[in-house]
């Protein structure tokens, strides 16, 4: 079994706070988990969970206050190791009074490759990430989306084994997160680790093959999509057409209506019976689909069953 | 190296584009506007006034871009995230930093280079042809980079471990306490008490004495400055500079990014 691509060990993190930052905020408490090589793995939490603190310390932007992290069997503190690393800052933001081009050209620096290569590479990024025609323009002309690509494009640049990336969706347009979900597929296709944080549930869902979720600094639960979430599935909903001759049916009478197409959401064990008097009705379904949380029912949940153990912990000393 | 060149010629890159140098249509203009007034309320002491006139400006001048701009060299990249990208590159801190200072050292070379390129141009308008004794001033202009060097190596000193205002502020503050350190080490005849006056003495070994890299008087009347002093001076800054900037390194190295 080849080694994992990240492997995390009681990662902490405290930030000082307070008058002459004398008290500790725990940011991050003893995460351990590991991602595995060639997979795709989204990092989920609510905002101030603890996504870019791990992220950050793992690029040592920031340093831990215990434990130990190693990236491709190299320590974090290891500056060698950013060869096979790319990395996507969170709303990224660069030098704006370079170009795309001259950005790229910078950053290909650092990697020691030389002139050629560089120029090729340079151009091959800028084709993906659709910037070509952009390339000569100054970066504080961009767009927030032209930006993201920007970094992405930086990001892989070097051609790194393991790709980094702290909310690469945030603040995109509907299609520019496609673009970055194309992105994403294309270096999990190319054999690529992809690390990449997120609290948008359905991108993870798109395109992870495991997730890990944190909330409080604390890591809640490591699996597949359908594991993490799927297992919380809260019924199912139909959705259907009619047959149009106005006869009435009783599930017609539960469903709402939405233009032409009626919904109705009803338990998982009533599914078969309600698809067979649809049948018989003559209806046309359109689409059976599990009801899953939304994001934000799904970490409430985790963090309402926080509160209620922290209350228990609390009433239990008294 | 090749790291600490990149950064460098990027911060370069980034002051031209940023329009730092077009304080020297200011020095032009003033240097015009100073040629033009001499030739008119001063006879006999022309190349003096223009001379001093230059060289103060050329300082002053330095010392703005060099205060202001060096405590932005980390603090900007800082606040603007842009550093973030950089570090998660192959690249150690200290690189960074040494880059940085480099290319702010580097802009200043260039600055300062034509501000003297302007001022003797002035000083041919005035009095041709130039005599042997007007390239003293070389001598000033470069006794002049070694001090902005070393001004830009505290400012980024101070700002790895404060904000952007204290940094000017300590930064000035150490800068005007330089000038002075002389006086401190010789103030015998100051009513204090003996140690108070040990420490006072103490402290001004340790700030860097600008004084030292101040010839202007000399060479405004023509005198040339000894080949010795601009040695010591060379290794003075030098040194200076590479202990502030090991300690800037040291604070930056464990600094937590926000």
């Amino acid at each position: 079994m080849p080694n994992p691509a990240i492997e995390v060990e009681n990662l902490t993190k405290d930030y000082p706070h307070g008058f002459l930052n004398l008290k500790m905020r725990r940011s991050l408490e003893n995460l351990t988990m590991q991602v595995e090589s060639g997979e795709v793995f989204g990092f989920l939490g609510p905002n101030g969970a603890g996504k870019s603190t791990t992220i950050k310390l793992l690029m040592r932007l920031i340093f831990p206050t215990s434990g130990t992290a190693r990236i491709l069997g190299k320590s974090i503190e290891d500056v060698s190791m950013h060869r096979d690393i790319g990395y996507l800052p969170e709303q990224p933001y660069f030098y704006d009074y370079l170009t795309a081009a001259e950005l790229l050209h910078y950053f290909a620096r650092f990697h020691k490759l030389t002139a050629a290569d560089r120029h090729e590479r340079v151009q091959k990024m800028l084709k993906k990430v659709g910037l070509e025609s952009a390339k000569k323009i100054q970066l504080r002309k961009y767009s927030k989306g032209m930006l993201q690509r920007v970094g992405l494009a930086q990001a892989v640049l070097h051609d790194p084994q393991v790709v980094v990336l702290d909310e690469p969706m945030s603040g995109l347009d509907p299609l520019g997160r496609r673009e970055v979900r194309d992105i994403i597929l294309e270096l999990k296709k190319e054999g690529r680790t992809v690390l990449f944080s997120t609290h948008i549930l359905s991108d993870a869902e798109m395109l992870c093959d495991r997730v890990g979720v944190i909330v409080g600094g604390r890591l809640r639960g490591v699996g597949t999509p359908d594991e993490m979430v799927g297992i919380q599935t809260q019924g199912m909903e139909i959705l259907f057409e009619p047959d149009g001759t106005g006869k009435s049916f009783p599930l017609l009478a539960r469903a709402t209506k939405t233009g032409e197409r009626y919904r109705v959401q009803l338990p998982e064990a009533e599914l078969y019976a309600a698809l067979d008097e649809l049948k018989a009705a003559g209806a046309r379904i359109l689409s059976v689909a599990q009801l899953k949380p939304t994001l934000e029912e799904f970490f409430m949940n985790l963090v309402d069953a926080d509160r209620a153990q922290a209350n228990a912990v609390e009433v239990s000393g008294k | 190296m090749t790291n600490v060149w990149t950064v460098a010629t990027n911060t370069f890159r980034e002051a031209v584009r940023d329009r730092v140098l077009y304080n020297l249509v200011f020095f032009a203009l003033l240097m015009m506007g100073a040629a033009i007034l001499v030739g008119q309320i001063s006879i006999g002491i022309e190349q003096s006034v223009i001379v001093s006139l230059g060289l103060t400006a050329i300082s002053v001048i330095g010392i703005f871009i060099s205060v202001f701009i060096g405590v932005g060299l980390v603090s900007k990249e800082m606040d603007k995230r842009t550093l973030y990208a950089l570090l998660a590159k192959p690249v150690q801190r200290w690189q960074f930093l040494l880059g940085k200072f480099a290319g702010l050292v580097m802009t200043l070379t260039v600055n300062t280079a034509a501000m003297a390129v302007g001022l003797y141009a002035v000083l041919w308008t005035v009095k041709h042809p130039l005599a042997r004794s007007d390239w003293y001033l070389l001598v000033a202009v470069y006794l002049i980079l070694l001090k902005l060097a070393l001004i830009v190596a505290l400012a980024m000193l101070f700002s790895c471990f404060t904000t952007p205002f204290l940094a000017i502020l300590f930064t000035v503050g150490v800068y005007l306490a330089g000038i002075y350190a002389e006086e401190l080490r010789t103030m015998q005849a100051v009513d204090l008490n003996p140690a108070t006056m040990r420490v006072l003495q103490g402290v001004s070994y340790l700030l860097p004495n600008f004084e030292n890299f101040n010839v202007m008087g000399a060479v405004a009347h023509g005198r040339g400055v000894p080949g010795t002093l601009v040695w010591q001076d060379t290794w003075y800054a030098m040194l200076y500079a590479a202990i502030v900037l090991t300690g800037a390194a040291m604070v930056f190295s464990r600094r937590n990014l926000k």
